[in-house]
């Protein structure tokens, strides 16, 4: 190899080699860097590294624009909670940020002194609670069910069946429960044919929150089942016949192996779900506002998106928006922190 | 691997049980039963309802307005509605736009998740771990909606196909999981096309890219469902009606039961159930989706759950 070109294999040989007492950066790619295309950066100069990897660094840029604009930017707008902010002091609604009047926290001051917001906050917390304590039992169950049946062909339809919801939009969610309790409804239809009062369960108030959970659960337990299900074949069946020599019938067999194999799975799903508790079903909920009334559906991202895009006051809707932000990230670092201290990967590789 | 019982259980196209380890135990008569009845009530859970927008959509308005709305039992089958809605008019316009905003949308995802999640495959690379910092982060936080409505907006996106595409474009957990899955390609691969002379666009291309065909598969079905489904981003970006895409004018016609533009005639004029109409519309929203994902259904095991589980 002449000494003109890049040393690419030599610098990761280079880098193979040392990874053992290695530096940190080099750790962190873990079982990669004792590979030979672990690209070890040692002393290489910037410029070599740069047209080493320019290709590399190419690829990745589009996205890393995409998340920059659409993501790392508008939270710098965040400034308008700040502000009595007004989009038509300019053609361009971000120069007009710069010309709005700043008026320090009134805006948070009049969201805590709004009952709307804290009745927001309540539904929140309430629809969370139930679809966590509602929502796990199920697909936990089903997959167990599911890992119980020997025939291959019954397993995979009965998959494909169940998770098939995941894949609908929440309109066409919302929709189909309709028909079926909606007030033109099949169960509303039938009672009516024989005589009685027909029903509306998808315009009452009172049950809105179970209607919601009973949405959520339809359309994303098959998808939890899935999860669970890979959890459950990575059980190695040895574990079964020592138990089943040991005496164990299926039911100690289950309590004693199968459960406990989903244990993490299910503290990983919860803690992660914590971590997201202040988002329940935005578009679900925003689908079936109008319907139900904002008492039984306003949540935080509703009551953001009402005092926002609906009622155009901006700076408000914002500081509400930016509360929820705040104290949704310390949950979802906290989340995350409980999650690797489980011993559990969190979100990411660490 | 754990190679015995998964192999026997994958033996393809048979309903039969495969042969029982000695060790277990012979199910009881009744616990079979009730395994039968748990599953069948549990599709029939997903499949009634999906079975009656179907088949009330597929019945003359004499049928219809004899069983006083919905269909369970079909009699004979009609695809008046369908044609109706095919014909020109608000909801043929409104699918064409969905489909056009799900092909381009995914393809551009899908080329911009690839190319990253490549670029970000090898540790050690310049930039690395400032890009992928930058990635993580954003599963952490989000802007929130005004602020991202105000840039949207100030972008000039507002009434323009744009703006259902490019805010949402990029899913870091995709990028992660393609990534997961190129990382786990062999270096031996890689290493002897780049001694051979490739760069990095051809070991993509070339090598990288034909041996990961299932989880692209997968990734792809993800973004195309995501595009397909969307109708929040149309409902506060849009203003002009006429470019409503499907699940929007869905909400109009079946949530909200307007009638639609262009067919008020055949409907007033008794022809055409509005009912088999609201359906039809439905139909046609989850008609790609349950014939798409069952297809995907065999590369899930090979595509996401290795690429996720090894995260």
């Amino acid at each position: 190899m002449s000494h003109s070109t890049v040393p690419r294999s030599r610098a990761g040989a280079r880098a193979g080699s040392r990874t053992p007492d290695g530096s940190p950066a080099e750790a962190g790619g873990g079982r990669r860097a004792a590979t030979s295309t672990g690209r070890g950066t040692g002393k290489l100069p910037f410029r070599l590294r740069f047209r080493r990897d320019r290709a590399l660094v190419l690829m990745t840029l589009p996205a890393v624009a995409l998340l920059l604009v659409f993501v790392y930017v508008p939270v710098l707008g965040n400034v308008v909670a700040f502000q009595d902010y007004d989009p038509y002091l300019s053609d361009n609604g971000f120069v007009a940020m710069f010309e709005s009047p700043w008026v320090g926290l009134e805006n948070f001051q009049r969201v805590f002194a709004d009952s709307a917001f804290w009745h927001a906050v309540q539904n929140t917390f309430v629809l969370f609670l139930l679809q966590l304590v509602l929502y796990f039992p199920v697909p936990v169950a089903l997959a167990l069910l599911i890992n119980s049946v020997v025939r291959p062909r019954v397993r995979a339809v009965a998959q494909a069946v169940m998770y098939l919801p995941h894949f609908f939009s929440w309109v066409l969610v919302v929709t189909v429960f309709q028909q079926i309790f909606g007030g033109a409804g099949i169960i509303a239809q039938t009672l009516r044919r024989h005589g009685h009062q027909g029903i509306d369960l998808m315009t009452d108030p009172g049950i809105f929150k179970f209607l919601v959970t009973a949405e959520g659960v339809w359309k994303d337990a098959g998808w939890g089942i899935i999860v669970f299900l890979a959890a459950l074949s990575s059980v190695s069946p040895d574990l079964y016949e020592a138990a089943a020599m040991d005496g164990a019938g299926r039911w100690r067999r289950m309590w004693h192996i199968t459960l406990p194999a989903l244990r993490p799975v299910i503290a990983l799903l919860l803690v992660l779900r914590v971590g997201d508790a202040l988002t329940v079903g935005f578009e679900q909920l925003l689908l079936q506002r109008d319907s139900v009334g904002p008492g039984a559906s306003e949540v935080l991202d509703t009551y953001v998106w009402w005092n926002g895009i609906r009622n155009q006051d901006f700076g408000y809707a914002a500081a509400a928006g930016l509360v929820k932000g705040v104290v949704g990230l310390g949950l979802v670092l906290t989340a995350n922190k409980v999650a690797h201290l489980m011993g559990e990967q969190g979100v990411y590789e660490k | 691997m754990t190679a015995v019982t998964p192999d026997v259980r994958e033996r393809p196209g048979r309903w039969a049980a495969p042969p029982r380890p000695p060790w277990e135990e012979e199910p009881s008569k009744a616990g079979l039963a009730g395994k039968g009845l748990t599953l069948t009530l549990a599709a029939l859970a997903i499949l009634f309802p999906l079975w009656i927008v179907v088949v009330t959509s597929l019945q003359s308005k004499k049928t219809i307005d004899a069983a006083g709305g919905l269909v369970v039992v079909p009699r004979g089958v009609t695809f008046i509605a369908y044609r109706e809605l095919l014909t020109g008019g608000q909801v043929q316009r409104a699918a064409l736009v969905s489909v056009g905003v799900t092909l381009t949308g995914t393809l551009f995802s899908m080329a911009v998740s690839v190319l990253c999640a490549y670029g970000l495959s090898r540790s050690g690379s310049l930039g690395h771990r400032w890009f992928l910092m930058t990635l993580l982060a954003t599963m952490f936080f989000g802007a929130g909606l005004i602020p991202t409505y105000l840039l949207v907006q100030a972008l000039g996106l507002t009434d323009s196909y744009l703006a259902l595409i490019l805010p949402s474009a990029v899913s870091v957990f995709n990028i992660l999981v393609l990534r997961a899955f190129f990382m786990g390609i062999s270096p031996e691969l890689t290493d002897s096309a780049r001694i051979d002379g490739a760069g990095d666009w051809r070991i993509l291309w070339q090598i990288v890219l034909p041996l990961s065909r299932a989880v692209l598969a997968v990734i792809s079905l993800f973004y195309a469902v995501g595009y397909w489904s969307a109708w929040f981003n149309a409902s506060i970006y849009l203003t002009d009606q006429d470019m409503m895409p499907l699940q929007n004018v869905m909400i109009q016609l079946v949530q909200k039961q307007e009638r639609p533009v262009g067919l008020a005639t055949q409907i007033n004029t008794g022809q055409l159930s509005p009912l088999a109409v609201q359906m039809a519309v439905m139909v046609m929203a989850l008609l790609p989706v349950a014939v798409l994902s069952p297809f995907v259904q065999r590369h899930f095991k090979k595509g996401m759950l290795t690429g996720a589980v090894k995260g």
